[in-house]
């Protein structure tokens, strides 16, 4: 397993990447310490997992189903604390602080990351309140300033010139594809630094698949991006990094053109050539 | 530490501290909203269960459990038995359960197996409209309509002539069975009330038994139908039986309605006391006697006893009510 | 082959049947519908809407202080239940789901929907009329209220139970305090369903005769005293149908006209929104 985490190294290899023509390592915006996930009947899904997830790149989490990645996704904003019983030890570092803590502010902290799900969950409002709504959790802005986000978010998702006609009209009246751009819209409307995004595009058909993958690619240089995919065309093309996880442990985790060209695990490399999964 | 470009996270900051106890505090007020009401629910039938048995108290000391099985009822001399109307409720439930199920089975079957699409929904609908009338709207019905009806052609004489004969048939003059349609000229009586009762329990347990028969797997109907079996023979064998249980419950329910039915029964049971071995005679049931006699209650005891009468109401109704859930449960439907 | 004409003679008497037992059942509903708009339609005029209960043996009159009163007590019994059904209903689903407690908790309630009205009316009697020492139509409006109250209740659990886990989560992702998340998102997404759910209790407690008897009673003349007896229309149809004055009897008749059109009126908003909701 490759690691490179330490600012000196950082450094060093962002200056030898410079004169080789390889990609600048952005620094470390999530890092994963030996978390383990036990669901409320004792089973453990997640078997001590160490990861690091930078800033402005794409992780992709692939693996057979049942291998743990949306697990490991919904860790990283608590969602899992909808669900009573359901518990993780370990350390989940967001910018160097622990989140995994009892007193973490969790509305804070899903402010900071935001997640996007596997089928479209427009709200039942207009595709304007849709966005608005996040925003006014947290902030108090007037009309004018409020309309300015709203447009801003639906343009960053790829969605203002289809939507700018009916935005007063309900979400739900959106096909599925611009279902699942409002959801992103939704999401980065709050300004997060984090999006986790957990098979967007599964529930789609091609043409609107495609056009999702295109978003995720444009805002990979602003955001940190970890997305779980069943697509392995998708994780190539998309990511940077990919972390390929078996029955619930994190068999590899390495840069994107190193999994898929020259894995170094054996269940890796059958899982990517189709052997299995 | 790494170093980071772009937004830091720390949620340490005093303001984002305060709007988080304030969040805190609303769900914890939300919460405990939620959970009053529903505490408020279960109360409430606790309630009902101890205000009744406190009310009835007096009652109950004085005649204690013999109250049950005692005919008298005399509000002068103050002697109250509940016998009367404990007969008049379960006979007029039980003869409305006779004529309502196999009407109900007999929609619910129409409705699911030979009904064509098209007019299946307002078919439907419009038995379900049934249960929406209002009882008082029954009651009057019958009384207006229906009373009348019974007493000149089912209580009656049917005059008619045959081959140049005239006859003059009575049930009552059927020997043995002519005992139960002695006349009674009104109307008013157990059996009108019995029916009344069997059209107002029609939709709840029509409804509830097009769902139970509607959970029958497709795939077992299919193979039924596939050995060769006609409609009847699918649901008397495959349907009927699979769906037993939940049908018993929803039989059970109707009958928990048709228990506690008052004021379509006060109409028309003609409300007497007396026990008779005729259908056709006047009686009363537990719920008539409460409607029509509370008003009059003058003393205590009279009082006390009406209400006493609710209290068996109650433990009757609650008891078969809560069979049917539990049957239904069983049987898969909520 | 007789064992074949055997059965399909089974087959066709017992579909025949089932044909018979379905007129049977529309006769009734044809019958009384029919006999109600005969009989009331003679009632129906502008005085019934501003005259008050005449007295026996006198012509005219309408039933102004009784659809005062039950419009006056249905309207606080919903404006109390629903508030009260709803939230009851949002713990068994969403705080308390799948526990012991819900379970018995949904089971009560269901035992006091289907309970006899006039039970209610008695638990009510004890309770707020006896200590007061009279009748009021502030006991007539809580009789109701718990007649709608576990109606409420449970369409609130149905529909609730009906909105996908996604929606939840997509709102706490967002970072959506919980109380937030139910008025804001789930609220909404199952809001025709539980509207539907307050109009089929509002139906339900039109028409209720029995709990009033022992709570607000009746009262001949006009009063907005909510302290005090209060007329209302199943009361007034109970005492004036009963009578031997065929005014009275009209006007018995008028009155439930009155209430049968409300409730089909209900019935059909009802219908139309839990139909529109399928389409969103």
């Amino acid at each position: 397993m490759d690691m490179l985490n330490s600012t000196a190294e950082t450094r060093a290899a962002a200056a030898a990447a410079s004169q080789t023509g390889m990609p600048v390592e952005q620094p470390i915006k999530l890092e994963v310490k030996d978390v383990h996930f036990f669901y409320a009947n004792g089973y453990e899904a997640l078997k001590g997992i160490n990861l690091q997830l930078r800033d402005k790149t794409v992780t992709a989490f692939i693996g057979p189903s049942g291998c743990g990645k949306s697990t490991l996704l919904r860790i990283l904003n608590r969602i899992y604390d909808l669900y009573p019983g359901q518990r993780v030890t370990g350390q989940v570092l967001l910018d160097g602080r622990d989140i995994l803590g009892k007193n973490e502010d969790l509305n804070r902290l899903r402010s900071r990351i935001g997640m996007v799900f596997q089928k479209p969950t427009p709200f039942p409002m207009s595709i304007y309140e849709n966005i608005a709504f996040g925003i006014r959790l947290y902030e108090k802005i007037p009309k004018s300033e409020m309309d300015g986000r709203v447009e801003a978010a639906l343009r960053k998702a790829a969605l203002w010139d289809e939507a700018k006609d009916k935005i007063n009209q309900s979400g739900l009246g959106l096909s599925g594809g611009q279902q699942q751009r409002l959801c992103i819209a939704r999401a980065i409307a709050v300004k997060p630094s984090v999006l986790l995004l957990d098979e967007p595009a599964s529930a789609l058909d091609p043409i609107s698949t495609a056009k999702v993958e295109e978003l995720i690619e444009e805002l990979a240089s602003d955001y940190c991006i970890a997305i779980v995919t069943h697509n392995m065309q998708q994780a190539a093309r998309a990511s940077q990094y990919t972390a390929f996880m078996y029955l619930g442990e994190l068999i590899e985790f390495n840069r994107t053109d190193n999994i898929f060209t020259a894995p170094a695990n054996k269940r890796t490399q059958d899982y990517v050539t189709g052997r299995f999964g | 530490m790494a170093v980071t470009t772009g937004e830091t996270f720390d949620s340490s900051d005093g303001a984002s501290g305060n709007q988080a106890r304030r969040v805190v505090v609303q769900d914890r007020i939300f919460y405990y909203l939620t959970l009053a009401s529903a505490v408020f629910v279960v109360v409430m039938l606790i309630g009902v269960m101890v205000s009744l048995v406190v009310g009835a108290w007096p009652a109950l000391e004085k005649f204690g459990p013999s109250f049950i099985w005692t005919q008298r009822w005399s509000p002068v001399k103050e002697i109250f038995g509940a016998l009367s109307p404990i007969y008049g409720t379960i006979i007029t439930s039980v003869i409305a359960m006779i004529i309502g199920i196999p009407v109900s089975f007999g929609i619910a079957i129409f409705l699911t197996e030979i009904c064509p699409d098209a007019i299946r929904r307002p078919i439907g609908v419009a038995i379900e409209l049934l249960a929406g009338i209002p009882s008082i709207i029954y009651g009057l019905w019958g009384f207006f309509y229906l009373a009348p009806f019974m007493a000149a052609h089912i209580q009656g004489v049917w005059k008619f002539s045959l081959f140049g004969w005239n006859f003059a048939l009575s049930l009552g003059g059927i020997p043995l069975i002519g005992g139960l349609f002695a006349n009674s000229a009104s109307g008013l009586n157990l059996f009108t009330a019995a029916v009344i009762l069997a059209i107002m329990v029609l939709p709840f347990i029509t409804s509830i038994t097009r769902d139970v028969f509607q959970t029958v797997p497709t795939l077992l109907r299919e193979s039924a139908y596939g050995m060769g079996m006609t409609t009847w023979e699918v649901v008397r064998h495959i349907v009927i039986p699979y769906c037993r249980v939940g049908l018993v419950g929803g039989i059970m329910l109707g009958l928990g309605r048709a228990l506690g039915e008052t004021m379509a029964v006060t109409f028309v049971i003609g409300n007497s006391h007396a026990i008779s071995a005729s259908l056709f005679a006047p009686a009363t049931t537990i719920s008539a006697t409460i409607a029509n006699e509370f008003s009059e209650a003058t003393t205590g005891v009279y009082t006390s006893s009406l209400i006493l009468l609710g209290l068996v109401l109650s433990i009757i109704t609650f008891a078969v009510l809560g069979l049917a859930k539990w049957l239904l449960v069983r049987g898969d439907i909520k | 082959m007789a064992v074949d004409t055997r059965r399909k003679t089974t087959n066709t008497i017992a579909l025949g049947l089932s044909i018979v037992a379905t007129v049977v059942g529309l006769f009734f509903l044809a019958a009384i519908l029919v006999t109600l708009v005969v009989q009331g339609f003679s009632a129906l005029s502008p005085r019934l809407l501003t005259e008050n209960t005449p007295p026996p043996n006198v012509d005219g009159g309408g039933l102004l202080n009784a659809i005062f009163g039950s419009v006056a007590m249905t309207l606080i019994a919903i404006v109390v239940a629903t508030p009260v059904g709803i939230l009851a209903g949002t713990y068994l689903t969403e705080y308390a789901r799948g526990s012991k407690v819900a379970e018995v908790a949904k089971f009560i309630n269901d035992v006091l929907l289907s309970a006899p009205s006039i039970i209610i009316g008695l638990f009510v009697y004890t309770i707020l009329v006896m200590p007061f020492g009279h009748f009021s139509a502030w006991s007539g409006a809580a009789a109701l209220g718990l007649i709608a109250l576990p109606v409420i209740n449970r369409t609130t659990q149905d529909m609730l139970g009906l909105v996908p886990n996604a929606l939840r989560e997509a709102a706490a992702a967002l970072g959506t305090p919980r109380w937030k998340t139910m008025t804001h998102v789930i609220y909404r997404a199952a809001r025709a369903g539980i509207l539907t759910g307050v109009l089929l209790a509002v139906a339900r407690i039109t028409g209720e005769t029995a709990p009033l008897l022992f709570t607000a009673l009746n009262n001949q003349f006009f009063s907005a005293d909510l302290g005090g007896p209060m007329a209302n229309l199943p009361y007034v149809i109970y005492q004036f149908a009963t009578s031997a004055d065929p005014n009275w009897q009209r006007i018995a008749w008028g009155a439930a006209l009155l209430i049968t059109l409300t409730i089909l009126a209900i019935n059909i908003i009802a219908r139309a929104l839990a139909g529109g909701k399928q389409q969103s």
